[in-house]
């Protein structure tokens, strides 16, 4: 695969796995919000051994742009065979509690762009007949819990949606992948206190960008997360709502 | 507040810290105390990476290249990038750094900052020397390209300027071309510091990398030591390409405890290292990684030295003073306190553009120490009183322990660089040298 989309390009886990795709000499196309950062990004990859970078600057939340920007990409690099889709936001959950505009805000973001996006996506490659779409969910949408459950709606949301798209592409020879990070020590997260279970966004990069090229369905970064949720969503709801999680 | 320290482990500093994560085109100290100071990989062993109730800028979230030309072997990259990154664009393109430490796992900023030196010091002179230019940030906002003509003053300051003189935001950098990522060594038993001077001065012209490890635990006279020395092959190697860090093998993720290392196995570790090659000449062929940086390959490896952190004293002296080299290294014998084996190096007389750079011709001896207390650090006085009467230096990268007096006679350019250190920048190292404040210890 070496000709590919990557959206929410300034995102740590996206630049990281967009650096292993340039290290094998690949074309890209990056998305993004802010036209600084995608220049150093795209100078870094460029450096880096990409055959070609070209970016389009756009607010991801307008949807109206969206069909420009796959088309954009797909012209650039001559028929894209991938895409990661990378961008997001972990919002204030006590913000989102109280006033529901922040709520829908962060649905928007993290659910609805992506799936106006995916859906663009899976009708261009669908009758080609082949490439990989790849997102980032996240284990908080494996199950809802008091402290970021309207970010885990949203992440839940889109693994079913994901899912879905899954089973419906199969057959036409495009995989789906679903990526679902646990703790990742970055800028989103630079306000948290790290401990045992946060990961680097490289470790990240890499099980996403080995599952892009084998197509794996469900990926867990870093693995042992895998366990923790099976054990999370295994708990009976009348004892998991009297828990502080 | 978060915990930021030292390689020497010996302190614990505190910060507010800021984390850009995208090379900013001004400096924004807002959010920091009054004194701002870059922090990079924190593999510098006292007090020059911490500022002490002050800010940190960490910059490991700089890691970006600017461009790379292949042909020329010109690599711009942002400060925060390490070595082994460096490396790990460097080597499959057939370049190399043209000085390296003997750690890959410092970043390009720290490596100018400290204005490092490796073990080819005798041909290729400090790391600044290889500095083509790079961006400096002021809090006064100024954006700055400084290079041996551009800003030369600031340049020069900048070069081994301790992170003082501003933020390095990038930095441009000649690589040297590589003939093979690996290594030609040839290590020669030897005895006394006479054939030590003797087989540097044989070596130097034709070996690139030359080195010597020395056991300083010993009272056998004159000490035993190794002399390694080395060159790159001279054709591409048939087997597949090392990686520039091999992977970290070992590693001591948490403090030992403080018995595990005394006088009795360390001793017993410097003669089974002496006595690993039975010939007095042994040839091999090595991947860089394992000459250069061997002890990259063991994580965090100053956790060996215990819960109370270690020192390392680094000191130069000019040629035609080993007797005082003799002197201190009775005086660690008789300490009983230095552990694993002494390193020793003669550096060339390549002159650094840096203003305080700590390499000048004459021979360098640098020994771990793991910290016991007051009598480590009255060790310690006694070693750098010799180092001054004998017209050396001492390595601030390495310092944890000189005063106010010691630096100003083994830097008398000091005041040149403190015209150029940024009004909101500082470090307890510098509060130390400069203005005799002990942050740390007694």
């Amino acid at each position: 695969m070496n000709k590919v989309l990557v959206i929410g390009a300034s995102s740590a886990q996206a630049q990281a796995t967009a650096r292993l795709f340039a290290a094998e000499g690949s074309r890209l196309f990056l998305a993004g919000r802010d036209q600084q950062k995608l220049d150093d990004v795209a100078a870094d990859l460029k450096a880096r051994g990409a055959a070609q970078v070209e970016s389009l600057t756009l607010d991801l939340n307008d949807f109206s742009r969206h069909q420009e920007l796959i088309a954009a990409a797909d012209a650039a690099l001559e028929g894209l065979e991938g895409a990661l889709i990378a961008h997001g936001s972990l919002g204030d959950q006590a913000a989102g509690q109280a006033d529901y505009a922040v709520a829908q805000g962060e649905l928007t973001t993290n659910l609805l762009s992506p799936i106006s996006l995916l859906t663009i996506l899976a009708n261009l490659l669908e009758p080609r007949g082949g490439g990989c779409l790849a997102v980032i969910s996240s284990v908080a949408g494996d199950r809802g819990r008091q402290s970021n459950y309207i970010y885990g709606t949203a992440k839940g949301g889109l693994s079913v949606f994901l899912s879905g798209l899954r089973n419906r592409l199969h057959r036409a020879g495009v995989r789906v992948v679903t990526i679902k990070p646990g703790f990742v020590d970055s800028p989103m997260t630079a306000h948290f206190k790290k401990g045992l279970l946060w990961a680097k966004p490289e470790a990240v990069a890499k099980k996403i960008h080995c599952a892009m090229l084998k197509g794996k369905d469900v990926v867990y970064a870093p693995a042992f997360w895998r366990l923790i949720m099976f054990i999370i969503k295994a708990l009976p709801e009348p004892i998991f709502k009297r828990l502080n999680l | 507040m978060e915990a930021y320290q030292s390689w020497g482990r010996y302190t614990r500093a505190s910060h507010e810290v800021v984390r850009p994560f995208w090379r900013p085109r001004s400096l924004d100290l807002s959010g920091l105390p009054a004194t701002a100071l870059p922090y990079g990989a924190g593999r510098s062993y006292g007090d020059v990476c911490l500022n002490h109730g002050g800010g940190l800028i960490d910059c490991r979230g700089l890691d970006r290249f600017l461009g790379f030309d292949r042909h020329q072997g010109v690599l711009a990259c942002e400060a925060g990038a390490t070595l082994a990154e460096i490396l790990g664009l460097a080597v499959p393109g057939g370049w190399f750094l043209p000085v390296t430490p003997g750690t890959s796992l410092i970043t390009l900023g720290g490596a100018i900052a400290n204005d490092v030196h490796g073990k080819n010091h005798h041909r290729a002179g400090a790391f600044g020397r290889h500095v083509r230019r790079l961006e400096l940030l002021r809090s006064d906002g100024a954006r700055l390209i400084c290079s041996p003509s551009r800003n030369p003053e600031l340049f020069a300051a900048t070069v081994g300027g301790m992170g003082l003189t501003g933020l390095i935001t990038w930095a441009e950098i000649q690589l040297k071309p590589l003939s093979s990522p690996e290594l030609t060594v040839e290590t020669i038993k030897f005895h006394g510091l006479e054939e030590f001077e003797e087989l540097s001065r044989q070596s130097d012209q034709h070996w690139e990398y030359t080195v010597a490890w020395l056991d300083a635990l010993s009272r056998q006279n004159p000490r035993r030591g190794l002399f390694m020395r080395a060159k790159h092959m001279p054709g591409p190697s048939e087997r597949p390409q090392a990686d520039a860090r091999p992977r970290a093998l070992l590693s001591a993720p948490f403090d030992w405890p403080g018995w595990a290392l005394n006088a009795w196995t360390l001793r017993a570790f410097n003669l089974l290292y002496y006595h690993r090659q039975r010939p007095r000449l042994k040839k091999t062929v090595q991947p860089f990684a394992g000459f250069l940086y061997p002890l990259d390959a063991i994580d965090q490896w100053s956790r060996i030295y215990g819960r109370k952190g270690m020192m390392q004293f680094q000191c130069v002296v000019p040629f035609g003073q080993s007797e005082a080299l003799r002197a201190m290294l009775d005086l660690i014998a008789r300490s009983g306190t230095g552990s694993f084996l002494a390193v020793i190096k003669a550096f060339g007389d390549t002159p650094s553009p840096g203003l305080i750079s700590f390499p000048r011709p004459g021979i360098t001896f640098a020994l771990d120490f793991a910290f016991k207390g007051p009598k480590t650090l009255a060790l310690f006085k006694e070693l750098i009183a010799v180092t001054r009467a004998a017209e050396g230096a001492l390595y601030p990268a390495k310092d944890a322990c000189m005063g106010a007096d010691d630096f100003q006679a083994f830097y008398p350019n000091w005041p040149e660089l403190a015209k150029h250190v940024d009004p909101r920048f500082s470090s307890s190292f510098w509060r130390r040298v400069t203005q005799g404040q002990r942050e740390f210890l007694p």
